[in-house]
């Protein structure tokens, strides 16, 4: 790791030094100027490449600070280094390329390799990926970059129902046509998966994440048997875009040296997103999610067999002109509305409702001086229930950060 | 960027912070009052006092089992804090099934796996049945405030008000649960033995000594966690060959267990509200005209003890920690120690009045939750609580509705 860091630090050096000839540093001009969707994120952004090195860098930086307020009491205020990610990307071919993404999160508590894969395109509408790919399942989890939203905190359900940034190692096909105000694409995966993590966690709960913590997901399947997933999205200039998504696969190691130890056990996730302009000015991005697990019915009703939840971000530009010097500044004004339930169902003792569930509110606005830099300020406040359904312990506070491609 | 702007710019980033201080105040969830909640510590500890409670409470409120920590392979609930949320009484999705014991013989079920059920089992495993014939009962998980209080009280003090043979003939006996004490237990100055026995104060039946007994047998029996106390794995229904996980045993140190009995030790005693209300005056007197207070006695005062926050304190428990006689409608057929089955300890009434926000915005009262409301629970009461019961139903509505208020404030 401290090679490949080494490495990336000389190169940006070189580059820095290389600034002085403009013909050796300079930003990748996007040539493909079809319709863009959400799959296209993981390519959509802004490179620097050094001379005529076929390779092109990149990456972000987010930071912020917090002062949250839970029921009266709060741990003050921290300042909070979120992520530095880092790209890779290298044309080895006109119709072969590669990226990565390296992802340092909370300082570097977690490091993660996030998307490491090649593109094959035979057509189109058949290019073989491979490597390390990042599950389409809903639309956060492909583009999740912090410099395009408005919000310093991750959604709730795209990061704790579907694990966002959940990232695999496996291959598939995807594609993509489009014409005239039109685009179409699919993806489908195999990869390795989830494991009994998801239901065998210190969160007390069905957490999905928790196979995150496996560090033996990117060499072999907890399981053998691979995870699927399948998208597909629709576009239309004009209207939007809407995604339809599903992930699913046996999670537990139902079989070991050939001795059967339990039943196949299933997590499946489904996912609706959709974005649009009103008026080519508001814009409005969601996302919902529902996951099935089969948790065994021995086991404790802690552990959900249903999850569900969603977010809606509007975000609504009031300044559009030179602001502070910054020409086309934009200043918004943004809502987060979201939710995320844990736990659907009853309990069986009393057959009364089982909560465990949050909601959230966040008015934000943010300021972008550059369309790849944004400076926000969030206030957020949500309602989170136990599983019992006792009074919420109530959570507010302010948030200011940034973040920038680079 | 000019001079001007740069100005423009320092100027919001100041009213932007400025702002967000005095705002915060404003638009930020307030700590509720300290009467309105149950967890929070005694007042009066010291700083080293202060630091074990917060550990205690991190390894209560925050400590979840799972089988790559220990949990299991059988047990009833993944956390401390599972059952007894917000530190206030549990919830049927927790209520654990003790069985195996009839009379005061002893628990003749303790090679099937007995006295208690673990209802759950990590993946893989089956959980534990009911043997066929043993008798059983539920008990739904208490409240932990106030417990320092109540541990920190003599034998002899818990004596002064036992009347077995009800001497007085007011119809009202009370006895202790002699329990046999476990091997890791240290007697105090202020236990009484009789015949190698000690008086139980905590559980349904009055069936652990102090907190350190009633929390080791939580580890263990609860969760499925050994310590240094109980070292071993509980057996699945008394098999030969118990199941040993892949977590060293101990699966938690005794430090932690310590911290946690030192954090349910120094929960603060609940606070009474609407204490000056004269709806609440007049019930609690309704309370004591009808001889509740009997066995629910409302004041007691600690002796001096090794903390110093619990030493010499007053406080209003509404419990006598003696065993009662309840009558047949609340004889389960199982009991604990040298209770009989229909006896049960007075439990401490403190606290009653914020049970719906532990229990799931319901009541789930008596030892099994089978009330539904206050109302309900005085109803159940039978035996030696017959008398005061009939009384209570000879109230009028209005003087009903002041006794409950009166209960609800506590």
């Amino acid at each position: 790791m401290k090679q490949v860091l080494i490495l990336f630090f000389a190169l940006i050096q070189y580059s820095a030094f290389a600034q002085i000839d403009s013909t050796l540093f300079k930003r990748v001009e996007k040539r493909d100027t079809t319709l863009k969707l959400n799959m296209d994120a993981v390519y959509n952004r802004p490179f620097l490449q050094v001379g005529k090195v076929p390779v092109a860098f990149g990456g972000y930086v987010e930071a912020n600070s917090n002062y949250m307020v839970t029921d009266g009491v709060t741990e003050g205020l921290s300042f909070q280094m979120r992520r530095l990610t880092l790209f890779v990307s290298s044309s080895i071919g006109r119709r072969i390329k590669f990226l990565s993404e390296l992802e340092f999160e909370d300082g570097t508590k977690e490091i993660n390799i996030e998307f490491a894969a090649v593109d094959i395109e035979f057509h189109p509408l058949v290019n073989l990926r491979g490597g390390v790919i990042m599950n389409p399942i809903g639309a956060f989890n492909q583009n999740h970059d912090g410099p395009k939203w408005e919000f310093i905190d991750r959604p709730i359900s795209a990061t704790t129902i579907i694990p966002s940034t959940w990232s695999n190692v496996g291959f598939g096909l995807w594609g993509k046509y489009s014409k005239n105000n039109w685009a179409f694409a699919y993806e489908a995966y195999l990869t390795n998966g989830f494991d009994d993590r998801i239901i065998n966690n210190a969160e007390n709960r069905t957490w999905l994440p928790a196979s995150k913590t496996n560090p033996e997901r990117f060499e072999e399947s907890f399981n053998g048997v691979p995870l699927t997933t399948l998208k597909s999205a629709l576009k239309h200039r004009k209207i939007g875009e809407i995604g339809l998504s599903w992930m699913g696969g046996v999670y537990n190691k139902f079989e070991e040296d050939g001795l059967v130890l339990d039943k196949r056990r299933r997590v499946d996730l489904f996912a609706i997103d959709f974005n649009t302009f009103v008026k080519k000015k508001t814009y409005f991005n969601g996302e919902w999610v529902w996951a099935f697990v089969d948790v065994p019915e021995t086991f404790s009703q802690q552990f959900g067999n249903k999850q569900k939840g969603a977010f809606l971000d509007i975000v609504h530009p009031i300044l559009r002109r030179t602001i502070l010097g910054f020409e086309k500044a934009v200043l918004n004004v943004a809502l987060r509305l979201e939710y995320a339930d844990y736990n659907v169902g009853t309990f069986r003792e009393t057959d009364g409702d089982i909560r465990d569930d949050i909601y959230a509110v966040v008015p934000g606005i943010s300021f972008r001086p550059y369309p790849q830099t944004v400076i926000r300020a969030n206030y957020r406040y949500h309602w989170q229930t136990d599983i019992l359904g006792n009074p919420a312990s109530k959570t507010a506070g302010f948030q200011f950060g940034f973040s920038s491609y680079f | 960027m000019t001079k001007k702007r740069q100005l423009l710019l320092a100027i919001a980033i100041f009213v932007w912070v400025v702002a967000c201080k005095q705002i915060t105040e404003h638009v930020t969830p307030k700590a509720p009052n300290d009467d309105e909640i149950l967890d929070g510590p005694v007042e009066g500890l010291s700083s080293v006092e202060k630091q074990q409670f917060l550990a205690g409470d991190v390894a209560f409120n925050g400590e979840v089992f799972f089988s790559g920590n220990g949990l299991g392979p059988y047990f009833v609930a993944t956390s401390c804090g599972s059952c007894h949320a917000g530190d206030g009484k549990g919830h049927p999705f927790t209520t654990l099934t003790r069985f195996g014991q009839s009379d005061t013989l002893g628990n003749k079920y303790l090679n099937l796996g007995g006295p208690q059920l673990q209802n759950r089992a990590i993946s893989g495993f089956d959980p534990e049945w009911i043997p066929v014939g043993a008798s059983f009962s539920q008990f739904t998980p208490p409240a932990n405030t106030g417990l320092g209080f109540l541990e920190a009280l003599t034998d002899a003090q818990i004596l002064m008000n036992a009347d077995p043979n009800d001497l007085d003939g007011d119809g009202i006996s009370g006895r202790p649960n002699y329990v046999n004490a476990p091997s890791y237990f240290l007697p105090q100055p202020y236990h009484q033995q009789r015949g190698g026995k000690y008086i139980g104060r905590f559980g349904k039946k009055a069936a652990a000594i102090d907190l350190l007994h009633q929390t080791a047998n939580a580890y263990q029996q609860d969760m499925g966690i050994t310590s240094d106390f109980n070292p071993y794995e509980p057996a699945m229904n008394g098999m030969a060959y118990p199941y040993f996980d892949n977590v060293p045993d101990p699966e938690v140190p005794a430090t932690t267990v310590h911290n946690v009995v030192f954090y349910l030790r120094t929960l603060k005693a609940p606070i009474q509200r609407s204490q000056s209300d004269a709806d609440v005056l007049a019930g609690k007197q309704l309370f004591m005209n009808i001889k509740c207070g009997s066995c629910h006695i409302p004041q007691w005062t600690t002796p001096s003890t090794n903390i110093n926050a619990l030493s010499g304190k007053t406080f209003f428990p509404y419990t006598d920690l003696l065993l009662h006689d309840m009558g047949s409608g609340l004889d389960d057929g199982y009991t604990e120690g040298t209770a009989l089955t229909s006896e049960w300890r007075t439990p401490p009434l403190w606290g009653l009045g914020l049970s719906m926000n532990s229990q799931g915005r319901n009541y789930f009262l008596m030892h099994d939750g089978r009330a539904t409301s206050i109302r309900q629970a005085i109803e159940l009461h039978g035996g030696e609580a017959e008398n005061s019961k009939g009384q209570f139903m000879n109230l009028s509505e209005s003087d009903k509705a002041k006794l409950i208020k009166f209960l609800e404030s506590l």
